[in-house]
Parts: C-alpha cells; sequence; structure tokens
C-alpha cells in the first residue's frame, strides 16, 4: 500500500506540483470562480425571491415574507384585467402560428441553401442574418407601423407576420446543418430508383429532416415566448403575449401589487422552462445561441 | 410539366429558351431556386420593406419639412443625450460581462462532468428574458431584500442599485454574461487541444500558452461576440423601464422610440428614432467587422490527418 500511494509523485514530476493543482488555486482562478459564483447567487436568487414573493401574502423586506398565500395565482389566472389563462392560450396561438408559417417557408430556402451555390447567394444570407442580428427595437416600430397602417394593428395576425421576421431566419439557420446531414448520394439513389421530385421530398428527405423540423419548431416556440419587444409594439389588449402582459403589470405605475405581478412572472417562468426542457431534449443546448463550429 | 416536355423539341425558339436555362443552371440557377422565394418574400416584405417604409415616413413628420425629425433629435439635447446615455450604459456592461465570461468560458473549454448543468444555467435568462430579469430584480435589491441583507451582514453596507444607472446595467450584465458564455464557449471549444499541447512540449507555461496561442486564435471569434452583445445592449429597453430611470439617467435609446410610438402615437417621429439607432448599430457591427478582417483567419482546428 505505502508503496503504491508514495510512486505517483515520483513520476509526475517534481514535489509539489502535484498536490497544489495548478488549475485550481491560482489568482484569476480564484477570481474568476467568484464572479462566476457572484453571478449564479444573484440569478438563483432572483428566481427564488420570485416565487417566493408570488406566494407571500406582503413582503416589505427581510428574510422571509410575513405569510403565505396561492390567492395571486388564483387571481392572476382568472383575473379579466390579468387573465395569465387568456394570454397563455394567445401566446401558444401565436406560437403554433408562427412555426407552420416559418418551417413551410424556412426548410425549402435551408434545402437550397445548404446544396446549392448560385450568385447572389451571399446576398441572400446577409438579408437573413440581419434579423437574427439586429436587436427586435432595430425595426419593431416601422413595422407596427407598417402592420397598423394595412389594418393589422392589435389584432393576433398582425403579432404573427411581426414575429415570423426573426423567427423565419432562424428556422433556416437551424435547418441547413440538418439539411447539410443528408448525403447527396441518398438523393441520387432515390432518383436512379425512379423517384420524382415529390416522391424525394415527401418519402426520402422529409422524414430524415423530421428531427431537425421538431427541433427548429420547439425552439421556435421558445423565442416566440421570451419575443418581447416585437410582441409589445404590435399588439393590442387582446392579442398580447404573456410576457407583454407581465410587463405591462410591472410598468404600470398606478402599481399592481407586487407578489401578483410576481405570481404572472412565475407562470410565465413555468410554462416557458417547461418548453425550454422539451427543446433540451431534442438539441445540444449551445446550438440555440450559436451554430456548432465543429463540423 | 408532363405536356410541356414533348412539345418542347418541335419549336426553334424554345429550342434557345432551352440552352439559356442550361446554360443558366450552368451558373447554378435552375428551378430548385424557386424555393427561396416564399422566405425571401416574406424577409422582404416583413424586414426589408418596412426599413425603407421607416426610413420614408421618418422624413415626412406631421410638422415641419423633411428633416424636422432629425433636427427635433439632435437640437433637443434631451434626446440627443439618449446616444451618449447609450454609449455610456452599452460599454460598460459589455466590459463587465466580458470580464465575467471570457474566463469561466476559458475554463470551460474542455469537456468534463457538469458541463451541460452549467450551460442550462447560464441558458435560463437568454431564455426568460430581460422582463423576469427585472422584475426579480426589484425584490432581491430592494432596499431590505436579500442582497442588502447579506452585504449588511458582512459589513458592506447597504447599496441602493434599483431605479437608478446601476440596476439597468446589472438586468443587463445578467443578460448578456450568459450570450457571451455560450457563444465563446463555442469558439474556444473549436480550438484544436493539440496545438495547446505542442506548444507545451516546446515548454510554454500556462500564461504564455493563453496569451500566445490560444488567445490569438479566439480573437477573431471574441470581436464577433462582443460584436453581438454590443448590438444588444444598444438595445436594452426593458430593463431601463423596469429597473432604470427611463426620464433620467438610463434615457437610452430605446426610450423615444417606446416614448414616440406608444405614448405620442408619432410614428413618424417613432421611425426617425429607429433609424438612428439602426444606423449607431450598423457603425458598431461595422467597427468591430472591419477590425476582425485584420485579424487571423486561419484554421484553428487541426487539418484532417
Amino acid at each position: 500500500m505505502t508503496t503504491t500511494l508514495t510512486a505517483p509523485p515520483v513520476v509526475a514530476g517534481p514535489a509539489g506540483t502535484r498536490r497544489r493543482d495548478p488549475r485550481r488555486f491560482t489568482l484569476t482562478g480564484v477570481l474568476t470562480y467568484t464572479a462566476a459564483g457572484c453571478f449564479v447567487l444573484v440569478l438563483l436568487g432572483l428566481f427564488a425571491a420570485l416565487i417566493l414573493e408570488s406566494f407571500a401574502t406582503a413582503w416589505r423586506g427581510g428574510w422571509l415574507p410575513a405569510g403565505f398565500t396561492g390567492s395571486w395565482f388564483a387571481q392572476a389566472w382568472n383575473d379579466p384585467a390579468y387573465g395569465v389563462s387568456s394570454h397563455l392560450l394567445t401566446t401558444f396561438e401565436i406560437g403554433v402560428s408562427v412555426i407552420v408559417i416559418s418551417v413551410l417557408a424556412g426548410v425549402p430556402a435551408a434545402y437550397v441553401l445548404a446544396r446549392r451555390s448560385f450568385p447572389g447567394k451571399s446576398l441572400v444570407m446577409v438579408l437573413l442574418a440581419l434579423p437574427i442580428l439586429l436587436p427586435p427595437l432595430t425595426y419593431a416600430t416601422q413595422l407596427s407601423s407598417l402592420i397598423y397602417t394595412i389594418g393589422l394593428g392589435s389584432t393576433l395576425p398582425g403579432v404573427i407576420l411581426s414575429n415570423l421576421v426573426p423567427a423565419l431566419p432562424f428556422v433556416i439557420l437551424v435547418m441547413t446543418p440538418f439539411v447539410e446531414q443528408v448525403r447527396p448520394d441518398v438523393e441520387q439513389a432515390a432518383r436512379m430508383c425512379g423517384a420524382n421530385t415529390w416522391h424525394l421530398f415527401g418519402r426520402i428527405i422529409g422524414p430524415l429532416l423530421l428531427p431537425g423540423v421538431l427541433a427548429a419548431s420547439i425552439l421556435t416556440l421558445v423565442r416566440v415566448f421570451g419575443a418581447f419587444e416585437l410582441t409589445f409594439f404590435v399588439a393590442g389588449p387582446q392579442s398580447q403575449s404573456l410576457i407583454v402582459a407581465v410587463f405591462g403589470a410591472a410598468a404600470n405605475p398606478a402599481g399592481s401589487a407586487p407578489p401578483l405581478v410576481a405570481a404572472m412572472a412565475v407562470c410565465y417562468m413555468a410554462t416557458s422552462l417547461v418548453v425550454f426542457a422539451l427543446a433540451l431534449s431534442f438539441v445540444n443546448p449551445t446550438q440555440i445561441v450559436s451554430r456548432e463550429r465543429k463540423s | 410539366m408532363a405536356t410541356a416536355a414533348p412539345a418542347r423539341p418541335a419549336m426553334a425558339p424554345e429550342q434557345a429558351t432551352q440552352s439559356l436555362g442550361a446554360r443558366l443552371a450552368d451558373r447554378g440557377i435552375d428551378r430548385a431556386l424557386l424555393l427561396l422565394i416564399p422566405a425571401v418574400a416574406i424577409v422582404g416584405l416583413l424586414f426589408v420593406y418596412p426599413f425603407v417604409y421607416g426610413v420614408l415616413i421618418s422624413f415626412s413628420p406631421e410638422n415641419g419639412g423633411a428633416w424636422a425629425n432629425y433636427r427635433d433629435f439632435f437640437t433637443d439635447p434631451y434626446q440627443s443625450q439618449t446616444i451618449w446615455y447609450t454609449v455610456r450604459l452599452a460599454l460598460p456592461v459589455a466590459a463587465a460581462s466580458l470580464l465575467i465570461a471570457l474566463p469561466l468560458a476559458y475554463r470551460l473549454r474542455r469537456d468534463f462532468r457538469g458541463k451541460r448543468v452549467i450551460t442550462l444555467l447560464f441558458l435560463l435568462p437568454v431564455t426568460l428574458g430581460s422582463v423576469v430579469l427585472s422584475e426579480g430584480l426589484t425584490t432581491i435589491f430592494s432596499p431590505s431584500g436579500w442582497v442588502n441583507l447579506v452585504l449588511g451582514g458582512i459589513g458592506l453596507g447597504p447599496v441602493s442599485v434599483l431605479y437608478s444607472y446601476w440596476g439597468t446595467f446589472v438586468a443587463g450584465v445578467l443578460g448578456i454574461v450568459p450570450l457571451m458564455l455560450l457563444l465563446l464557449i463555442g469558439f474556444f471549444g473549436g480550438i484544436d487541444p493539440a496545438l495547446e499541447d505542442a506548444a507545451a512540449t516546446l515548454g510554454a507555461g500556462r500564461t504564455v500558452r493563453f496569451w500566445r496561442v490560444t488567445f490569438p486564435l479566439v480573437l477573431p471569434g471574441l470581436v464577433t461576440t462582443l460584436s453581438l452583445a454590443l448590438v444588444e445592449a444598444f438595445a436594452i429597453f426593458p430593463s431601463a423601464v423596469l429597473v432604470g430611470e427611463p426620464n433620467a439617467s438610463t434615457h437610452v435609446l430605446s426610450i423615444p422610440i417606446y416614448e414616440a410610438a406608444q405614448q405620442r402615437f408619432d410614428y413618424s417621429a417613432a421611425s426617425a428614432d429607429a433609424t438612428i439607432m439602426v444606423l449607431v448599430e450598423l457603425l458598431v457591427l461595422g467597427l468591430l467587422t472591419a477590425l476582425r478582417t485584420r485579424l487571423y483567419r486561419g484554421a484553428a482546428s487541426g487539418g484532417k490527418g
């Protein structure tokens, strides 16, 4: 036993390098993990505090609220003025419509962009990248003004149209690597066996792309849930998504009771976390922000 | 299609178009490109056209000449200051976020147990958005909230962050660190570990390896990350209203857009303000892209073989 315990340091090199793992105890390491720790603590504390507050009878400071009640949720869910239930329904209506349109228009486009090169391709790529790169606030007003001009302001179709702008390029972005994964040989083989274009897409490429479509759809739903600015500028009271309603209640100077706002925010968090968890079972988390750089 | 095909060889003009079609196909233009049309049409109509439309209506204000909106913006200090207020908020937010995200991303570049949990944790704020973050901040940073209880307990005294510049600053950092971290982990992960190992065998210590090998390789990715973060920070909106001072220290570029569109229903002025914001954003993106092209652009992952 003794020999096996003392042997490794001798093999590993100079004494001391092994006992103090340099990765953990450098100054930069301590600073890095302290900063990250503070960040995570604030983040988790913030979510915990929101949840606690939504159950509080009143919370005027201190570690814990004076008492607990579930009545804020009942009020937030049913109240005609705040109606989380109806806003949630609206959010899903927006989300599903945006997904259907984006997938129908986006998957063929992703196919062409992944397989073909043609004059002006880089222009199309830039055109599709801009709505993702630029924050929604840069185009939300102009778009909403246009939508009001054509008479769709404050309506659900208007909100759906404005949410399409970042969603469609996003679907194309997510789908392109999935198309690249389908080898062209498969298509050529199908052609050789007599498949026409409809067969090719319906029987061969379509099914192979289905996981990608599923991933793109659920990620689009996540994004529609959180898309605040676009919906905020176009929506009316009846076509608000939940996050816009939460902002409305929080920014209301007349003062909605803080626990009520917290209850609405918790409803929003809970639903988007469910959608988010669903999304993660389909995709690698880093794909949500960036495309995987490894080929 | 089936009926058209047999007719073609019979007619001479059709032959000419056919050969034109063949020539176009050689250059990559054929019917498959039709599949692009729905997507391009939607983005064109709902993104490009509104931009043009916005610029047009910004030059036809309710009162005054064509340039009235822009003149108002730049002559009214309360409005033109928003550019300075935005820069004053966005640069420190991006810098602070980079200070937190870069060292952490560097340490998380290799696969390890729990990486997924950490990634998920940092994805939360990206997913939930700044409205919820701001709402949570009002609770924990309130005068006798948790943060002040902790700070008071260790003798650092109470801080008053809410409804000031610092409220929006904290909300901005909370939103942008995750974005940066996830992008940077991707960029660091794209660098072949063999390069660092090679430097180590040649006698480079940890510091040298970072500054002479890893850092130059990640620099283009870093610049990309920074541009995306700055673009986001220039458009901070909900947190400027909810935890900042939208009439004073956080009267950033987004606030005049919001005031013109949602409170005065003056879409002409709102479009002018949004156009100014777009120009500022494009300036930032342009500058950083120009910087990026000056950096190393070779392969960072090992070759094949």
